[in-house]
């Protein structure tokens, strides 16, 4: 009989087996192979017979294209810096629990719910030249001209911040929630303001959160694509990489091109999320005490 | 003192961002029933023929019809697939399980934009895109790991001795599922179901980038009209907005019964816009 990893007998038999087979064929099948199908492909190009690296060198040698990621670079770290501040502020001073929590964290998970195009439909509306926002301002005098809030730069922050914040705060009121109060109770007592109890007692527990709260708010901010073509300038300002992808595989049919740019942008997100990772790994050493998630 | 101040700081920030919530999601609302509306606070005067509009302009019927077979096909086949798995799962131990999990999580981790392009490649490949069959392969790949996911605490509370004592009772391995498992696990499948519902509903990149010209959910022709821009009048877009909103909305109150709202976002988001 096998053994397992633990030493334990393995469970592993027929029956599961079958249970398992059927998702884990859809996964390989439509996951799995697509993504090793799309490297493939982005070595094979359209015009060239064999294997080549003539999409990825198109790629870098176009500023066009090139310049795509340095503009989902400055898109998606302002706002996963931005969201990761603002949401542990936020989920930091409700830690205790605070009057209407039940009804303040249900309201935050209606923009998640309602989804991109919706919020960004509601935003082109509400922030425009002729929306409630500009009208409130030039009313009560704070503005002259009507602030350019849509179809920019600014637009597309606020499309990806109202989408990221409420998923980023509930992830980290979570977290924090679950650190054992005591802690910070002994360090009151022992005499610590309140300043130094974050500093030096919660942020170090945090830290470990927080840094994987802020690598998915990254990774999905770099992923940006409706609100970067609703609210922003598509082939400007906020042409993101996804855009540069999306108009190779459906405008100029050159799968093989649009493959090599969505590959350029996986490694991106690797690059950032090992980046991430490793920061973690040295933050976590001093201050793991074995009290996480609840 | 201090204290008290950044207290209420945090409350004018929670304020803040729901007016601000608030006015994005009204503004849609009062537009799709204003008559004409241009730098007003409200407009001068309400109809409701926008949306009578909406739906003979850009064939709602036709688009809801899509939006509700994708999103039930979705539903049956991810509870399907994923109600056997996540009980192997929560039962049993073996070797590679937890490089399993991980295959299984990375679906949900990975933005949809990122294995869109490559999904979306192979699915034209084989001939499916643009198709029904295709929006609806695509949706579901986030989806059969989302309903293992959620299923597998389900069947963790089911204690294993249930099962044992109908074993030595004669039963045999379908009838343990029909008559104790099955019945046991109807509020793990609701939620789930409930959650795939939701998602899939509002799924916009997968969804978009197998479309084709009859295959458009709700989302995605939403889209394609605030894209157009200017053909067509705004009011009309934003009834359309209305109805996707109503249907989105009624779907997250009953979600909201059986789910707390942090389980939402975790189970919800993981990866995904």
């Amino acid at each position: 009989m096998r053994r397992g990893v633990l030493g334990e007998r393995s469970e592993f038999d027929g029956l599961a087996l079958v249970c398992l087979l059927p998702s884990l064929f859809y996964v390989l099948a439509l996951f799995v192979y697509p993504f090793l199908y799309g490297i493939y492909l982005s070595l094979h190009p359209l015009k060239l017979a064999g294997f080549s690296l003539a999409n990825y060198a198109t790629f870098f040698m176009d500023p066009y294209q090139y310049g795509t990621v340095w503009i989902t670079f400055r898109l998606a770290i302002p706002n996963a810096v931005v969201v990761s501040a603002v949401a542990l502020w936020l989920a930091y001073g409700m830690r205790r629990g605070i009057w209407l929590e039940r009804t303040i964290t249900t309201v935050l998970i209606l923009p998640i719910s309602l989804g991109v195009i919706l919020l960004s439909e509601g935003i082109l509306g509400f922030y425009g030249a002729n929306g409630w926002l500009n009208q409130a301002l030039l009313a009560t005098g704070i503005v002259a001209e009507p602030l350019e809030l849509t179809h920019n730069y600014i637009g597309v922050i606020l499309s990806l911040f109202m989408q990221q914040f409420p998923f980023c705060f509930l992830m980290l009121l979570g977290y924090i929630s679950g650190i054992d109060p005591s802690l910070e109770g002994s360090a009151r007592t022992l005499g610590a303001t309140p300043w130094i109890v974050f500093r030096r007692v919660m942020l170090p527990l945090i830290a470990p959160g927080l840094a994987i709260a802020f690598a998915l708010v990254f990774v999905m901010s770099f992923a940006v694509f409706p609100s970067a073509l609703m609210l922003g300038q598509p082939s400007g300002a906020t042409r993101s990489i996804a855009i540069a992808a999306y108009q190779q595989a459906f405008e100029q049919y050159d799968m093989s091109y649009a493959s090599a740019i969505a590959v350029i942008m996986g490694l991106c997100q690797l690059a950032a999320l090992v980046a991430i990772v490793l920061i973690r790994g040295r933050l976590a050493s001093g201050a793991t005490i074995g009290i996480g998630k609840r | 003192m201090r204290g008290r101040l950044w207290k209420l700081a945090l409350y004018l920030f929670v304020i803040g961002f729901i007016l601000n919530l608030m006015g994005i999601v009204g503004n849609v609302l009062v537009s799709a029933f204003a008559k004409r509306w241009f730098g007003k606070p409200l407009p001068p005067a309400f109809t409701t023929d926008w949306f009578v509009f909406a739906w003979k302009n850009f064939d709602l019927g036709q688009v809801l019809g899509v939006t509700l077979f994708v999103a039930l096909a979705a539903v049956v086949l991810a509870l399907l697939v994923g109600t056997p798995a996540a009980y192997v799962l929560a039962r049993r131990q073996f070797r590679g399980k937890a490089l399993l999990l991980l295959l299984y999580f990375l679906p949900l981790l990975i933005p949809q934009m990122t294995y869109g392009i490559p999904l979306a490649t192979t699915l034209y490949r084989f001939g499916l895109g643009g198709s029904l069959t295709g929006v609806v392969l695509a949706v579901l790949v986030p989806m059969v790991p989302l309903a293992v996911f959620v299923l597998m605490p389900f069947f963790e509370q089911i204690g294993i001795h249930l099962e044992w004592s109908a074993a030595v009772l004669g039963a045999t391995r379908f009838q343990i599922f029909r008559r104790i498992l099955f019945p046991l696990l109807v509020p793990g499948l609701l939620t789930a179901g409930i959650l795939i519902l939701v998602n899939t509903i509002s799924n916009f990149e997968l969804a978009f980038l197998l479309s084709g010209g009859g295959s458009q959910t709700l989302v995605v022709a939403l889209f394609y009209n605030v894209f157009a821009g200017g053909v067509r009048p705004v009011y009309s877009i934003d009834a359309m907005a209305v109805i996707y909103m109503a249907m989105v909305m009624a779907l997250l109150l009953i979600a909201l019964r059986f789910v707390r709202p942090t389980q939402m976002v975790f189970r919800i988001e993981g990866g995904g816009r």
